[in-house]
């Protein structure tokens, strides 16, 4: 460790990593939050990344980002950065906005000759004047040059040793942070296990960042991020599109259901494919179908098999999934059906996140078709909201929607390994035995309304289901009109009877509050560090966050209309506010809406709170 | 696969068949009950799939597991059966406008992947359950409700679109005769892999006699042939017609004609891998005589249990990881204490 003048001991920063997206930016921000992770800290990660797969070097609309939040009480990836990494001319220019005035920012020099800054379109040869960063920290390396320099025995060629870049940042962090190298060093040797050539080179310029911060800088204040006193447990940083697959997994093995996944690829859902593609170790079964349709469809059959079934979508895949979902909601079968929303409407911004899909996911079918809605809050409860989804959709034979977002499915928060024993059975109604005499399709438990389940291959329960609609009694086909009134209200019945098995809404912050914030799904974070801001600053508010949204929580009209004003936040128009609306009588919330395909930032939360608590 | 004796009977369902009289889909109906009772699988391991259209409410006339689903989709739901249980036997019936037009994606891709699915192909070139538009099998100029100055598109023909997506099996039969129905759906059920009957099926009521040309008894076997597997292709009234091959174009001759002997027609080869001469007899027509019974019938790994397989062979490799947690484990990790 160098010598280093000062130490300044952090309770948590924001740093953004921000380069070309071919400058591994992704791969140094992720090393980096699994450093600070290990080191005992509390971590929010969301990467920020271009559509194209690769945009014109150097330009604007190449540039790739990756935030870290790390410290203490960590709910968010932070608004404004503490500290920039950009790696060209282009990456300072976009991040401009999303830091501190006083930040620091570490730049490579080398990028900003005159084609690079010609390419990002600025004015002038001074960058830092022009867009009036005045007031921020530099640290300006000649990474290129001594990159090259380090790596000029190696044999690579430039375009491969240009690529290592990004591990001289690191490096410079790891001094800047005082985390061990060695600490860095042991990541990389994993992460590159089986390309040695690679990792001998990654590892060099590693540590020659490292040394040229301690070197060069060595009078400037570095930091140390202080740890959190967290729970005893194992402990990984998890992003919300794997916790959601490992979710998934989690309900085969409580439930003794096999699983399967029917799924097409689709930003930003992808990955929940490819996670569970590459589980086969745990004997999932994947089917990457033609297309939406067939990916839900498989799924459905899958499911009338007798297997734990779910297909993975984001919101245009969704809509073409409507059909087939009703399909289930009409033959009673459980489904798993998970939308990581994205902007939209159409194709809207498929890298970018929203939550506008849910009154598609309330409402986008035909006929009077409820089925459950519930929406995970984090990264790491992704894992939860999808074992739960999996539980209610087999126990209540029934299609379940668990509703993800961009944000929280490609961001990444700590995640402490669960032990299983911790997590509830799941039931699935299987027909038994005895019932052969008298079963019918759409028999029903008394107890929840729920038909049973009798799948191919059980003796003497083969049967026919559909989507026409089945005689309550005998599961032929009816049109008698008072039976089609009586399922619709016993499907209806069947949802709503859902409400007796899922938790109380929860009030978190201050119960005597004089604004009740109410939010639903991945906004939780940045909602709940606003409500704290606020709670902190002696104010009086308090936070409603709903994951279950069809059905409601039973006292979510008790808790509500205890409130006297009361404001919706959600990152759509006002869906869920007008849901609220159609839910409880008597209510009239105040809105707070943001289309703008990014999160909120707490402070913007924080300000428009305190005009409300002004009034 | 169990062996046990059923009968027809323990096929047939509680529910009324509601197809129109005369309509062509009875016939596949009992022939299908019939191949099912022969090929001995417990009605309880056997599902059958359907999409929407008339020939589509079949589940509900078999006793056995059964769906009747979306319009379009049974192909791609009774993928999701087969594959998450190789063990039952997976039919589905489809008729040309819920397979080949809302459904033709699924279709060539359940070819593709060579699922091992037993598809019956009702085929009587009209939409009839929405009372009588043309149909992506029905042929160029066809007056329907929906084409009242005919049609101005080619139609598909099942078996191109079947080897063009690199299908493995494909029969072909008639409604009206039942002995090469029958024939050929045991042959269909029991090739491993995807399977596609096509059962050239009469609509009474809105398309009647669309196959007459090569069904009535008049025409009939001077019209059609019935390939057999290891069989010269022979055909006619007489058994006196042939055919044989002429550059690169199938001819049809006759024997004693010529000089032309039985010993000169060509010998039926189903399990051909090349699927070129296939192709050509799947699409005889004109001067060329329909082509019935299988065409082709080449084995090749199916898909459900090529994924099976891949998920033993991982494990194998993984001995050590048999529940999430032990997943969990092999993560970057680290220890709060």
């Amino acid at each position: 460790m160098a010598d280093t003048a000062k130490v300044t001991s952090l309770e948590k920063v924001v740093i953004r990593f921000s380069g070309d997206s071919g400058d591994g930016m992704q791969l140094t921000g992720s090393l980096f939050s699994n450093l600070s992770a290990i080191s005992g800290n509390e971590i929010s990660t969301f990467p920020d990344y271009p559509a194209e797969i690769r945009a014109p070097q150097g330009t604007l609309a190449g540039v790739s980002g990756y935030q870290v939040h790390v410290g203490k009480k960590i709910y968010t990836p932070g608004d404004l950065a503490d500290i920039l990494i950009a790696m060209n001319p282009a990456a300072l220019k976009v991040n401009k906005k999303h830091i501190k005035p006083n930040a620091i920012i570490i730049l490579d020099e080398d990028a900003f000759d005159e084609s690079g800054m010609t390419k990002a379109g600025y004015n002038t040869n001074d960058p830092i004047a022009e867009l009036g960063l005045g007031a921020a920290q530099i640290i300006g390396a000649r990474i290129t040059t001594m990159v090259k320099a380090s790596l000029a025995d190696s044999e690579m060629d430039n375009k491969s040793i240009l690529r290592c870049k990004n591990m001289f940042s690191l490096g410079l962090l790891c001094w800047l942070f005082n985390i061990p190298v060695d600490n860095a060093m042991h990541l990389l040797e994993n992460k590159f296990k089986k390309k040695p050539t690679i990792l001998k080179a990654n590892l060099k310029v590693l540590v020659d960042g490292f040394n040229y911060g301690s070197n060069t800088h060595a009078s400037v204040s570095t930091y140390r991020i202080d740890s959190t006193e967290k729970q005893k447990g194992t402990y990984t940083d998890v992003k919300g599109n794997q916790a959601t697959a490992w979710g998934l997994i989690a309900a085969s093995e409580k439930s003794g259901l096999p699983l399967f996944l029917g799924s097409y690829p689709i930003t930003p859902a992808t990955e929940i494919l490819q996670e569970l593609s590459a589980r086969k170790d745990l004997g999932v079964k994947t089917v990457q179908a033609e297309d939406e349709i067939a990916g839900v469809c498989s799924a459905i059959g899958a499911s009338f098999a007798g297997n734990l079934a779910a297909t993975s979508t984001s919101g245009p895949g969704l809509a073409l999934k409507s059909e087939a979902i009703n399909l289930a909601v009409m033959a009673e079968l459980p489904l798993v059906v998970i939308d990581v929303q994205r902007g939209g409407p159409s194709t809207g911004l498929p890298t970018k996140t929203e939550q506008t899909d849910l009154w598609q996911a309330l409402y986008g079918r035909n006929g009077e078709s409820p089925c459950v809605v519930i929406a995970a809050s984090t990264p790491a409860d992704c894992f939860d909201f999808a074992f739960i989804a999996s539980k209610l959709a087999v126990e209540h034979m029934t299609p379940a929607i668990l509703l993800t977002d961009a944000f929280i499915a490609n961001g990444s928060s700590t995640w402490k390994i669960p032990n299983m024993d911790d997590y509830p059975a799941i039931h699935p109604p299987f027909v038994s035995d005895d019932m052969k005499s008298y079963w019918k399709p759409y028999f029903r438990n008394a107890e929840n309304s729920s038909r049973y389940w009798a799948i191919p291959g059980t003796e003497g329960f083969a049967h026919r289901v559909g989507g026409l609609e089945k005689d309550n009694k005998t599961g032929s086909i009816s049109t008698e009109p008072k039976n089609h009134q009586l399922m619709t209200n016993l499907r209806q019945a069947k949802i709503d009877n859902i409400a007796h098995v899922i938790p109380a809404l929860k009030i978190q912050g201050n119960p005597d509050a004089d604004l009740l914030v109410v939010g639903w799904g991945g906004t939780f974070g940045h909602l709940y560090s606003a409500v704290e801001a606020l709670n902190a600053e002696g104010e009086k508010v308090a936070l409603a966050h709903f994951n279950y949204i069809n059905p409601l929580p039973k006292n979510t009209a008790e808790v509500l209309t205890k409130y006297k004003k009361i404001i919706v936040c959600e990152l759509n128009n006002g869906q869920f506010a007008g849901y609220l609306r159609s839910k409880v009588d008597g209510i009239n919330p105040l809105k707070y809406n943001k289309v703008e395909g990014q999160p909120f930032l707490v402070q913007e939360l924080v300000d428009h709170f305190k005009t409300l608590l002004d009034d | 696969m169990d062996t046990n004796n059923y009968t027809v009977k323990d096929f047939k369902s509680d529910q009324d068949v509601r197809w129109c009289p005369g309509c062509g889909d009875h016939a596949i109906l009992n022939s299908i009950q019939k191949a099912m009772a022969e090929l001995g699988i417990s009605p309880d391991r056997t599902a059958v799939i359907s999409g929407i259209g008339c020939s589509s409410r079949f589940p509900y006339y078999v006793n056995t597991y059964g769906m009747h689903t979306i319009h379009g989709r049974a192909t791609a739901i009774a993928t999701g059966v087969k594959t998450a249980n190789p063990e039952l036997t997976v039919w589905q019936v489809t008729g040309d406008g819920d397979c080949l037009a809302i459904g033709g994606n699924h279709f060539i891709h359940a070819l593709r992947r060579n699922i091992d699915l037993n598809i019956v192909l009702f085929n009587n070139e009209i939409y009839g359950l929405t009372k009588g538009q043309y149909s992506p099998t029905s042929k160029r100029g066809f007056i329907s409700k929906s084409s009242p100055y005919g049609t101005v598109e080619d139609p598909f023909r099942p078996a191109e679109l079947t080897f063009g997506a690199r299908g493995n099996f494909f029969a072909r039969t008639l409604d009206v005769d039942l002995k090469t129905t029958q024939d050929v759906l045991i042959q269909a059920a029991k090739h491993k892999g995807t399977s596609i009957v096509e059962a050239l099926v009469n609509c009474v009521i809105f398309n009647n006699g669309t196959h007459s040309a090569i069904s009535d008894k008049e025409f009939r076997a001077d019209r059609t042939i019935i390939l057999k597997h290891g069989e010269p292709m022979i055909y006619g009234k007489n058994r006196d017609k042939g055919l044989v091959i002429e550059g690169f174009n199938l001819k049809s001759v006759t024997i004693g004609e010529n000089g032309i002997t039985e010993k000169d027609m060509l010998v039926h080869d189903a399990k051909c891998e090349d699927r070129t001469l296939h192709f050509k007899l799947g699409t005889m027509s004109g001067d060329l005589p329909v082509a019935l019974g299988v065409i082709r019938d080449v084995e090749a790994p199916t898909y459900d249990r090529e994924v099976e397989k891949q998920i033993r062979d991982v494990q194998d490799k993984h001995p050590q990881i048999h529940k999430l947690e032990d997943f969990l484990r092999t993560l970057e990790t680290w220890e709060i204490k």
